[in-house]
């Protein structure tokens, strides 16, 4: 079974992003870029399948600017076994990067996808499930559990309230939730390894996908923010200032 | 101009999401039309339609809507709004539940148009704001799209009023079964204390708990509150407590009356799913701890020592 996999480069999770002074976007000069956390769950998972014997082969694509091709080499250095790159500079919208995917998914034809649930920098949570829906696939969103029978995978989903179990033919597509698995760190001889592993890189223009938006972002500005609030003594002046400033117990 | 809402319910109760959701849409303008899409689901229809501001309330009822699997639903919302059966719906509202997150963008690729996700504001029929970068920004957004499809956060819009209205109920056809997906099981955390989304008090636990045993002490103090009980993402991801109760951008987004943050550092992730309440209140032994930057209320000491006293005072 082959398996395609996603990944987003965004900027690092622990960098506190800032808005631009004339509000156009976030300041993302100088600022370090990774892959998106729910990504390296998703590239994981995929390796750990091609680990247990069930997977025969791991694809990793991005869609983005040529440095994307760093983030690339990670996943391949994860166990990946080969990588395509879309190569774009534009900031894409969910549903152009979902067509672009589809067109990797008709040459590739896999019989899984996994995709994180969603990127860290535009928090849409939208491509996997569009993805789905283009393909004609069952989706596993937000998937703390997965489990390939057959012809069919057992996806349990995090949900409101609790776990969810669905059962999916293949091929599906599974979106990644925290808890799927904990990703591994590349050992040195495999980030070497990676460099030799095949990188092809194609265009929008080549896949024959428009990329044009119907949405565009007027203006991006900083949260509102919060007063500071006051030091307490003691629990005891806590629950009055509660109970008479607060009011709220 | 009319406004179809999807409604979030279990096929016994209508989900409280649903009014905040209805509450954007009357922003926007326009008829409120509510999809009821479950089985067995009648219930759950005559609470629809009594919600305040509701023009018609479309009942889909059938086995292939029961667990809303999105590959079922998806389908039946499109030919609503695309085609032969199409209504004429200008906008398409869904809450930004997990259930709403995981069909809404299926629905929207299937109607070739892009999804606008997790609005917090309406600046008018076409311009919305939505958070990104884990709420460290807030970008305002413009579709030009015959059919906007939207994601609403629950926080950013007060719920309409459960009764009052008194919307007509109108049978869809069965809807039928895509057969490429599902329903196995479910495990639903079964807890006396409120969801978190819907609470108007949340005490929240995070690293500094140091266990998951440890947080009976929360327990303990929130049944006196009758309040929930959360956790931060670090605290989920040490495995003290379930990731059902985080959180965070990467879990549930709140905004109660009063959140007490307890042994929680505050993360820009964190603070992302929380900074929006009323009255928050920081219990850290580090001075430096970033939540004591969005606290009204902070008490620098020890968590084990200032619990119980919390539980003791509230009696």
């Amino acid at each position: 079974m082959k398996i395609l996999v996603t990944v987003k480069r965004v900027v690092d999770y622990n960098v506190k992003v800032r808005v631009k002074a004339d509000n156009s976007g976030v300041d993302l000069a100088n600022v370090k870029m990774s892959m998106n956390p729910f990504c390296e769950i998703a590239v994981e998972e995929a390796v750990r399948l091609k680990e247990k014997g069930i997977a025969s082969e791991v694809v990793v694509v991005s869609v983005g600017p040529n440095a994307a091709q760093e983030q690339l080499r990670t996943a391949l250095a994860l166990g990946a076994d080969r990588a395509i790159l879309i190569e774009s500079n534009d900031e894409l919208n969910s549903l152009a990067v979902a067509k672009l995917l589809k067109a990797v998914v008709d040459q590739e034809q896999p019989q899984l996808v996994i995709t994180g649930k969603q990127a860290i920098d535009s928090d849409n949570n939208q491509t996997g499930q569009m993805l789905a829906a283009l393909c004609g696939f069952a989706q596993g969103t937000f998937a703390s559990k997965v489990e390939v029978n057959g012809d069919t995978v057992n996806v349990t989903r995090e949900i409101d309230g609790g776990l969810q179990t669905v059962a999916l033919k293949l091929p599906a597509i599974v979106t990644t939730d925290l808890r799927l698995n904990e990703p591994r760190y590349a050992s040195l001889p495999n980030i070497m390894k990676a460099k030799k592993k095949p990188l092809e890189v194609l265009t929008p223009d080549a896949l024959g996908v428009s990329t044009a938006s119907t949405v565009k972002t007027l203006k991006v500005e900083a949260p509102a923010a919060r007063s500071a609030g006051i030091k307490v003594k003691s629990v005891a002046e806590l629950v009055e200032k509660l109970k008479n400033e607060a009011k709220v117990i | 101009m009319a406004i179809l809402v999807i409604a979030e319910h279990n096929n016994s109760a209508l989900a409280a999401a649903t009014l905040n959701t209805v509450a954007a849409a009357q922003q926007i303008g326009g008829d409120v039309h509510l999809l009821v899409a479950g089985a067995n689901c009648g219930a759950v229809a005559e609470a629809a339609a009594q919600v305040a501001g509701v023009a018609k309330v479309l009942v889909a009822d059938s086995a292939a809507f029961a667990h809303q699997l999105p590959e079922n639903l998806a389908p039946l919302v499109v030919h609503l709004v695309q085609g032969q059966g199409a209504r004429g719906y200008s906008h398409v509202l869904a809450p930004a539940t997990t259930n709403g997150k995981n069909y809404l963008p299926r629905v929207a690729a299937l109607l070739d148009v892009e999804q606008i996700s997790e609005i917090v504001k309406v600046i008018d029929a076409d311009t919305f704001q939505r958070p990104i970068y884990a709420g460290n920004a807030i970008a305002t957004v413009q579709s030009s799209a015959a059919v906007k499809v939207i994601t609403v956060r629950g926080t950013g819009f007060g719920p309409v009023a459960a009764e009052g209205g008194a919307a007509a109920i109108e049978a869809l056809a069965a809807g039928s079964d895509a057969g490429i997906s599902a329903f196995v099981g479910e495990e639903l955390a079964k807890s006396e204390r409120p969801e978190l989304t819907a609470a108007k008090i949340i005490v929240s636990g995070g690293r500094g708990m140091q266990n998951g045993d440890n947080f009976a002490l929360l327990y303990s103090v929130a049944d006196k509150l009758g309040a929930a009980v959360g956790a931060s993402r670090a605290a989920v991801d040490a495995g003290f407590v379930p990731n059902d109760m985080q959180v965070g951008q990467t879990g549930k987004i709140v905004a109660p009356q009063l959140y007490i943050a307890v042994g929680i550092s505050g993360a820009i992730q964190h603070l992302a799913g929380m900074k929006d309440s009323k009255v928050i209140v920081a219990i850290n032994k580090d001075e430096e701890a970033p939540i004591f930057q969005v606290a009204d209320y902070a008490l620098m000491g020890d968590l084990f020592e200032a619990v119980p006293e919390l539980g003791l005072l509230l009696g």
